[in-house]
């Protein structure tokens, strides 16, 4: 039930991009049409549900003040949390690299479609974001850790899914001053979308 | 690019015509979590550059030794080597600042400024001018944030780097600090309009 209301409150109260502005670069620049935008969105629920677990057991059993208690009792005193953004990013930008040849091989369809935002994902904030916030919180399992990443995932995926149909249109039937077409007005509408959003954050779960 | 590189240019494009933030729409991430005060923006500002102009060194040192395959592993590599040490010089001699900036300083790592720099400059060329590019998109990166950052605290809580800057009399005839302007949309709507004010002085720049 726990991890249900993490899940529930990571897509919508936490949401990466309404809330905390993760993902905006890869986010203002694939969002013009809701195909691709639908497409990244997917890679990246794909990539945090498999690299937070991850990076969580990292944590928990190598990096943190006496996680290597479990290789003996002298190693009690060890603290390697300084080497947690190094490992972190390894394990995003090796994963990614692994993902990307692991869809290519099984299935050159997925691939063909996620194909070109595959590489983009490893600098994507919204994926060491999430690692970063996990070590913040201390989550207490593992699955914790996965559910998070699902919710944190989904509500990304929501976030550019929206933002692109509403650009769709917007080019379409609006007009808008000309010094704020294309990138102007997508942040204003961003903002308007985290002032919407913003009413989650009283909902108690 | 030419053969020869205008150091002068590749120095002072960045600061408007070619700005990283409002131009190439590079590293908006932290630019709207770290701007709601002016101190931590420009603290945030001074460790990009500092982390941009040292990596793209590294990378222009490095760039004929790199395998194109795995050149993007090693680009973060260097750079999440140069942001654990702002990190920690943080920590240790500015501990407030850093636990205001919490994960933003880790994020520097994927600053798409940095990936963008490294890919599209220090790759191709000597250290010297990639450390000007370095130098210049750092400071086009701050500027836009002591800007944003200057706005949102002054409208926002009426202080400027914690001093109190609307007077008081200002106060007891009704005004009242705009609440909305300390919560993250509001960064948006504020490089919005700056945006919008650059735009409209370089034609060139809209999009049709």
């Amino acid at each position: 039930m726990e991890n249900f209301n993490i899940f529930i409150r990571s897509i919508f109260v936490d949401n990466m991009v309404f809330a905390y502005f993760l993902g905006i670069c890869s986010f203002l620049a694939v969002s013009k049409n809701v195909k691709t935008a639908f497409g990244l969105g997917v890679a990246v629920t794909f990539m945090l549900v498999i690299t937070l677990p991850i990076n969580y057991l990292l944590q928990t059993y190598v990096l943190s003040a006496g996680a290597l208690t479990w290789l003996g009792p002298e190693y009690a005193d060890v603290d390697l949390s300084f080497l947690s953004l190094i490992m972190f990013i390894a394990v995003i930008a090796s994963m990614t690299q692994l993902v990307e040849m692991t869809v290519e091989k099984y299935s050159p369809s997925l691939y063909a479609s996620l194909g070109i935002f595959l590489p983009l994902i490893a600098v994507n904030c919204a994926i060491l974001g999430g690692s970063l916030f996990m070590q913040q919180r201390d989550f207490p399992s593992v699955w914790t850790a996965v559910c998070a990443g699902g919710g944190w995932g989904l509500g990304w995926l929501l976030a550019i899914t929206a933002v692109a149909a509403i650009r769709e249109r917007l080019a379409q039937y609006s007009d808008i001053p000309k010094p704020l077409r294309g990138i102007g007005i997508t942040f204003i509408l961003t903002a308007l979308m985290g002032i919407a959003f913003m009413s989650f954050l009283g909902i108690k779960i | 690019m030419a053969d020869k590189v205008n150091l002068k240019e590749v120095l002072f494009n960045p600061f408007s015509k070619n700005n990283p933030v409002i131009v190439q729409v590079l590293g908006i991430c932290s630019v709207l979590a770290v701007t709601a005060k002016l101190e931590p923006a420009i603290v945030m500002g001074l460790s990009v550059i500092a982390v941009l102009a040292f990596a793209n060194v590294i990378i222009s040192l490095l760039r004929s030794t790199i395998p194109t395959n795995i050149r993007i592993i090693v680009q973060l590599v260097v750079v999440a080597g140069l942001v654990v040490i702002v990190d920690q010089l943080l920590k240790a001699y500015a501990y407030d600042v850093s636990k205001q900036l919490s994960v933003f300083i880790g994020l520097i790592i994927t600053n798409c400024i940095l990936m963008g720099r490294l890919e599209a400059f220090a790759m191709g060329n000597k250290p010297w001018p990639s450390f000007l590019d370095g130098i210049g998109n750092g400071v086009g990166y701050a500027i836009i944030l002591i800007i944003t950052g200057f706005f949102r605290e002054l409208l926002g809580s009426g202080t400027l780097l914690g001093y109190q800057v609307i007077p008081q009399w200002c106060y007891d005839h009704g005004y009242a600090n705009n609440g909305l302007m300390i919560l993250p949309p509001m960064a948006l709507v504020v490089v919005a309009c700056i945006i919008w004010v650059h735009r409209s002085r370089n034609k060139d720049l809209q999009e049709s």
